[in-house]
C-alpha cells in the first residue's frame, strides 16, 4: 500500500478525510520502518549492500590503498615481462623460464601484472572502480531526474502531453544507442563546454548513458502517477485549491520515492555494464587511465599469456553488478506492500 | 636498425636448429626458425594432393577486379593471370616484376606517357576460348571507370590514364565505346596512354585488375560466383560467400607459358569463417596447410609457440611491410619549431614501442621511414641514435633548450584506443617523454573514424592540438614512391582522410617527388627516395617506431615454402604438399 510520506497540513482539517489521512499517516511512517526491518532480515540483499558500500570506500580511498598495498597504477614493471610472449615470466632472470600462469601474483603484486608493460593489476582495478562507479552513479542520477520529471508530467497531465512524452520514450528506447555513442565520441572535440580531456569524456559518457536510459524510469513513474492521481488524497488536495506544482511535488512525488529508489538501484549495474561496453569499444576515457571495461577490452588480445588479465576485471564487473542487483532486488521486495512481513 | 635484433635472431636460429635435429622424423624437414623468410623451405616437385586454406572472415571477393587485400591478390593468381606479376623467389628477388600474360616486359615511349604491352599468343580460358587484349582492357574498365565501377579495388588506372569522359562499361551499348586511353591495335597488343609520366606504372600492371575478363561473361560484382579461369586452376562449383571455395585443375592452362606457377596440388580448398584460434590449432595439428589471410598466428598460438624452443623450427618471422610510427605535426605548437620536434625524436626510447609488438619477434626498431625491403632504404641511417632502443635524454634536453622550452612542454598524442598494441606503444612513449620533462596526454579515438575524421583531418588536428599521432603505413607496391608519396608529399595533404598527418610541406621534398616520377633508372630512383627519407628525418616530421614482423606457422607437409616480400606472405603459387595421395 502506497501513501504519502508527508501529509499536507491543509488535508488534516477536513472531515472525514482527516481521520482516514491520520490512519494512513500512521501506516506510512512505519512502511519505511517495515522495509528497513525486512531488508535487515534479508542476508543476501544486505550482503550486496555491504559490498557496494565497501566498493565505494575502495574507490574513494584508492590512492591510500595503492600506497599501502600496490604501486602507482601507471608504473611499468617491464623487467618482469618476457618481451616475446608479453606475459609475466616465472623467473625474471631467465627468459626461457616460461610464463607464470598466475600472472605474477605475489605479496608485491596482489593481483599480478598486466602483460606487455607490467603495470600492477591491483592498483588498476582499484582505480578502475572510480571511473566505473562515478559514471554509473552520475548517469543514473541524470536518468532518474529526467525520467521522474517527464514521467510525472506525462502521468498527471495526460492528454497531448502524455502522448508526446510517451512517444518520445518509445523513440529513445528504439534508439541504436551504442552506434550513436561511437559516432558522438568521434565528433566531440577534446575541449568543449569548458571541460577538457577525461573530464569531458566522463561527461559525455554520463550524458549518453543517462540521457538515453531515462525512459526506463520514465515509464514506471508515469504508470505509478496514473494510479496516484485518481486517489482520494490527490483529489482532496485538488479540491482544496492546490496548484499543479504542489500536487506533483508535494503529493505525488513523495509516493514515488520507493519505486524510484528501487529502479535506480537496478539501473546502476546496467549502467556499469554500459560504461564497460563503451570503454570496450574504445570510446571511454583516455589511456592510461584504468577502467574495467577498457582493461577487459585490452585483455582479450593477451588472454593466452595472461588469463588473469581477463578474469580479474571481468570478475570485478561481474561481482559489482551482482551486488547491486541483489541489493536492488532486496530493496524492491522490502518496499513491496504485497510481500508478507 | 637493430644490430641487436639481428644478433638475437641469429642466436635463436642456432638453438632452433639444435633443438630440431632430434625431432625431425616423419614430416620434419629439418627447417630452422625463420628459414622461410629468406630461402625456399622443403623444395619439392611432387605433384598431387589437396592444399587446404582457411580464413577467419569471408574472402573479400574472389573477383580479381574487385579486391584490395593482398591475400586475394596473391591467391587469385591461381585462376587469374595478370599482365605482370612478381617473381616467385624469396628475399629481394621476389620484388622483381616478370611478365605473366605479357610476352615480355612492356616498352615505354621516350616521353614516358605511352606504354606498350604485348601479350602471349595462344593463351586460353578454361572454356578453350582465346585470351585477347580487349578482355584485359575491359577488365581495367570495369574495375576503374564510372559510377558503377567495382567498389573494392584501388583506382590507379583511373587516376593515371589520360581519360576524361569515359563513364564505364555498365552504361549500356558498346561497353568500351569512348575508352581511348587504352588502345588494342590487335588481339595481342595493349597501348596505355598516361596523363603524365609515372615511373611506377609497371607495378600497377601487376595488379589483379589486369586479369582478363571477357565483356560477355561479366556480371558485375556477381562475377565472383564463377571467375573464368586463365590460370592453372578453375572453380569446381559456383562460389557463394561464406561457403568456401574449391579449385580444381584447368586443363587448358599451359605450363610452358607460365614463369611462376608450379601448380603442384590437384585440388585447392578454402574454408571461410573459421575462427583464428581454430585455424592456428589445426595448422599445428596438420589439419590445415595455410592461413589464407597471411597475417600469421593469432596471439593465443603465438604466445604458446614462441616460448617453446622446439616449436620455433616451424615458425617464420618476416617483416610485414608495415611501419608503425609517430607523426610529429609541423604546424601544432610547439612542434612547429624544428628543435622541439627533434627533442621528441631524442626523448622517445624505441624499445617501449617494440615491446608493444612482442619484442624482437614482433618488430625491428626503425630509424628511418622506408621499410628495409624497399629500394632506397638505408637501415644504417640513424640520425637520432634510436637503434639502441634507449632514449637520449641529454640530447633531448639540449634541443628543448634550443626551442625555448628548457623545462619541458605539453603535447597530445592521438591513438586508436581499440587497438591494444598501439595503446601499449603510446603509453610507453608517454613515459619515455615524461623522463625528459615533456608532458604528453593521450587522446584515444575509435579506429573506424581515426584515419578519416581525427588524425586524418588537419582541422581536427589543429583544433585539438594533436601534435603527435600514432599511425601505421603499408605500401601497395614495393617502391619508394608507392610508400612515401601519400604520407610525405606536401601536395598530398587533404581535408579529410589525410595521410600526410605531420602536414610536412617542404618545397625540397615536394620537388623531389615531382621529379622522381619521370626518372626511369631504378638506381637513380632509389637514390632520390633515400634523399627524401633523409630530408624527412632532418625535418623530424616522422618518428620511426618499428617495422612490424609477423610470426607465421609453417607446417611440415608444406613444400616450396618461402616468404615473398611483395605480398608480405608466403608465395602461394609455388606451394605444394607432401601428402599427395
Amino acid at each position: 500500500m502506497t501513501a504519502p510520506l508527508d501529509a499536507p497540513e491543509s488535508a488534516q482539517h477536513a472531515e472525514p478525510e482527516a481521520i482516514a489521512r491520520g490512519r494512513r499517516d500512521a501506516a506510512s511512517r512505519s512502511l519505511t520502518q517495515i522495509a528497513w526491518r525486512r531488508l535487515r532480515r534479508d542476508p543476501v540483499a544486505l550482503g550486496g549492500g555491504v559490498f557496494v558500500a565497501l566498493l565505494i570506500l575502495v574507490a574513494v580511498f584508492a590512492p591510500l590503498l595503492t600506497h599501502w598495498f600496490g604501486h602507482p597504477p601507471n608504473q611499468f614493471h617491464q623487467d618482469l615481462i618476457d618481451p616475446a610472449t608479453q606475459g609475466v615470466l616465472k623467473d625474471p632472470d631467465d627468459p626461457w623460464s616460461g610464463i607464470d600462469p598466475t600472472g605474477g601474483m605475489s605479496a608485491e603484486h596482489l593481483l599480478g601484472l598486466e602483460p606487455v608493460n607490467g603495470r600492477d593489476l591491483f592498483s588498476r582495478i582499484v582505480y578502475g572502480a572510480r571511473i566505473s562507479l562515478l559514471v554509473a552513479f552520475l548517469s543514473t542520477l541524470l536518468c532518474v531526474v529526467i525520467g521522474t520529471l517527464l514521467g510525472v508530467l506525462a502521468g498527471y497531465l495526460g492528454g497531448w502531453v502524455d502522448t508526446v512524452i510517451s512517444r518520445t520514450m518509445d523513440i529513445f528506447l528504439a534508439f541504436p544507442l551504442l552506434l550513436f555513442a561511437i559516432a558522438l565520441a568521434g565528433v566531440i572535440p577534446d575541449d568543449a563546454f569548458g571541460l577538457s580531456s577525461n573530464a569531458l569524456r566522463i561527461a559525455v559518457l554520463v550524458f549518453i548513458i543517462g540521457f538515453f536510459s531515462w525512459p526506463y524510469i520514465g515509464r514506471i513513474v508515469r504508470g505509478q502517477t496514473l494510479t496516484l492521481r485518481e486517489r482520494e488524497f490527490v483529489e482532496a488536495a485538488r479540491s482544496m485549491g492546490a496548484g499543479t506544482g504542489h500536487i506533483l511535488f508535494r503529493e505525488i512525488l513523495p509516493n514515488l520515492v520507493a519505486p524510484i529508489l528501487v529502479y535506480a538501484t537496478l539501473l546502476i549495474p546496467t549502467n556499469i555494464l554500459f560504461e564497460a561496453a563503451l570503454s570496450f569499444l574504445g570510446v571511454g576515457v583516455n589511456p592510461p587511465t584504468p577502467t574495467w571495461g577498457g582493461m577487459l577490452s585490452e585483455s582479450l588480445d593477451y588472454y593466452p599469456v595472461a588469463p588473469h588479465f581477463v578474469i580479474i576485471p571481468g570478475l570485478a564487473i561481474f561481482v559489482t553488478v551482482l551486488a547491486f542487483n541483489l541489493f536492488g532486488d532486496g530493496l524492491r521486495d522490502a518496499f513491496d506492500p504485497r510481500s508478507s512481513d | 636498425m637493430g644490430f641487436a635484433a639481428f644478433g638475437a635472431a641469429a642466436a635463436l636460429m642456432l638453438t632452433a636448429c639444435g633443438g630440431d635435429s632430434g625431432e625431425s622424423g616423419d614430416g620434419g624437414n629439418g627447417a630452422a626458425f625463420d628459414q622461410g623468410s629468406t630461402e625456399v623451405v622443403n623444395p619439392s616437385d611432387a605433384a598431387g594432393g589437396t592444399l587446404r586454406y582457411a580464413i577467419s572472415a569471408n574472402m573479400e571477393s574472389t573477383d580479381p577486379g574487385n579486391t584490395y587485400y593482398g591475400y586475394v591478390w596473391n591467391f587469385s593468381r591461381y585462376y587469374a593471370r595478370t599482365l605482370l606479376t612478381y617473381a616467385a623467389a624469396p628475399g629481394q628477388a621476389g620484388t622483381e616484376l616478370v611478365p605473366d600474360l605479357a610476352a615480355e616486359m612492356p616498352e615505354v615511349s621516350d616521353d614516358g606517357t605511352e606504354w606498350t604491352v604485348k601479350i602471349q599468343e595462344g593463351l586460353k580460358y578454361e572454356d578453350g576460348s582465346e585470351i585477347v587484349a580487349e578482355d584485359i582492357k575491359y577488365a581495367i574498365a570495369r574495375s576503374n571507370f564510372g559510377d558503377q565501377a567495382l567498389p573494392n579495388g584501388p583506382k590507379y588506372f583511373q587516376q593515371l590514364l589520360d581519360e576524361d569522359d569515359y563513364d564505364g562499361p555498365y552504361g549500356g551499348g558498346d561497353p568500351l565505346e569512348g575508352f581511348d586511353a587504352i588502345e588494342t591495335p590487335d588481339d595481342h597488343t595493349l597501348v596505355f596512354h598516361l596523363k603524365e609520366p609515372f615511373a611506377d606504372f609497371l607495378y600497377v600492371l601487376a595488379q589483379p585488375q589486369t586479369a582478363p575478363v571477357p565483356a560477355d561473361a561479366d556480371k558485375g560484382e556477381q562475377y565472383q560466383t564463377r571467375v573464368g579461369s586463365s590460370g592453372p586452376y578453375k572453380f569446381e562449383d559456383d562460389y557463394t560467400p561464406g561457403d568456401g571455395l574449391v579449385l580444381v585443375r584447368n586443363e587448358e592452362w599451359d605450363a610452358e607459358t607460365d614463369p611462376i606457377r608450379t601448380a603442384l596440388p590437384d585440388r585447392i580448398t578454402v574454408e571461410e569463417g573459421v575462427e583464428q584460434n581454430e585455424i592456428d590449432q589445426r595448422l599445428v595439428n596438420g589439419e590445415l596447410d595455410v592461413d589464407l589471410a597471411g597475417t600469421g598466428l593469432g596471439p593465443a598460438m603465438k604466445g604458446q609457440l614462441v616460448g617453446d624452443e622446439e616449436a620455433r623450427a616451424n615458425l617464420d618471422n618476416p617483416t610485414t611491410g608495415a611501419h608503425f610510427y609517430l607523426n610529429v605535426n609541423t604546424k601544432v605548437e610547439p612542434l612547429d619549431n624544428l628543435a622541439c620536434r627533434q627533442a621528441i625524436q631524442y626523448a622517445v626510447g624505441r624499445e617501449g614501442i617494440q615491446r608493444a609488438y612482442g619484442g624482437e619477434l614482433g618488430g625491428e626498431i626503425a630509424t628511418q621511414v622506408l621499410p628495409p625491403d624497399i629500394p632506397g632504404a638505408d637501415p644504417s641511417y640513424d640520425p637520432y641514435e634510436a637503434a639502441s632502443g634507449k632514449p637520449s635524454v641529454e640530447k633531448a634536453k639540449e634541443k628543448m633548450e634550443e626551442c625555448g622550452h628548457p623545462d619541458g612542454f605539453d603535447v597530445n598524442i592521438g591513438v586508436r584506443s581499440d587497438r591494444p598494441a598501439e595503446v601499449d606503444a603510446v603509453e610507453a612513449i608517454q613515459q619515455s617523454l615524461a623522463e625528459a620533462g615533456i608532458n604528453a596526454e593521450i587522446k584515444g579515438y575509435p579506429s573506424d573514424t581515426y584515419t578519416n575524421t581525427q588524425a586524418g583531418s588537419p582541422d581536427f588536428v589543429a583544433d585539438n592540438k594533436l601534435g603527435l599521432t600514432y599511425y601505421g603505413w603499408m605500401a601497395d607496391w614495393p617502391s619508394g614512391y608507392g610508400y612515401m608519396s601519400s604520407i610525405l608529399d606536401g601536395d598530398a595533404i587533404k581535408d579529410a582522410g589525410n595521410s600526410n598527418i605531420s602536414e610536412l610541406d617542404d618545397p625540397e621534398i615536394n620537388k623531389l617527388f615531382d621529379e622522381v616520377i619521370s626518372v626511369e633508372d631504378p638506381e637513380e630512383q632509389a637514390q632520390i627516395y633515400a634523399e627524401i627519407d633523409r630530408l624527412v628525418m632532418e625535418n623530424a616530421a616522422i618518428l620511426p617506431g618499428v617495422f612490424q614482423k609477423s610470426v607465421i606457422y609453417r607446417p611440415d607437409n608444406l613444400t616450396n615454402v618461402f616468404f615473398n616480400p611483395s605480398w608480405h606472405m608466403y608465395d602461394y603459387m609455388t606451394l605444394g604438399t607432401t601428402e599427395t595421395e
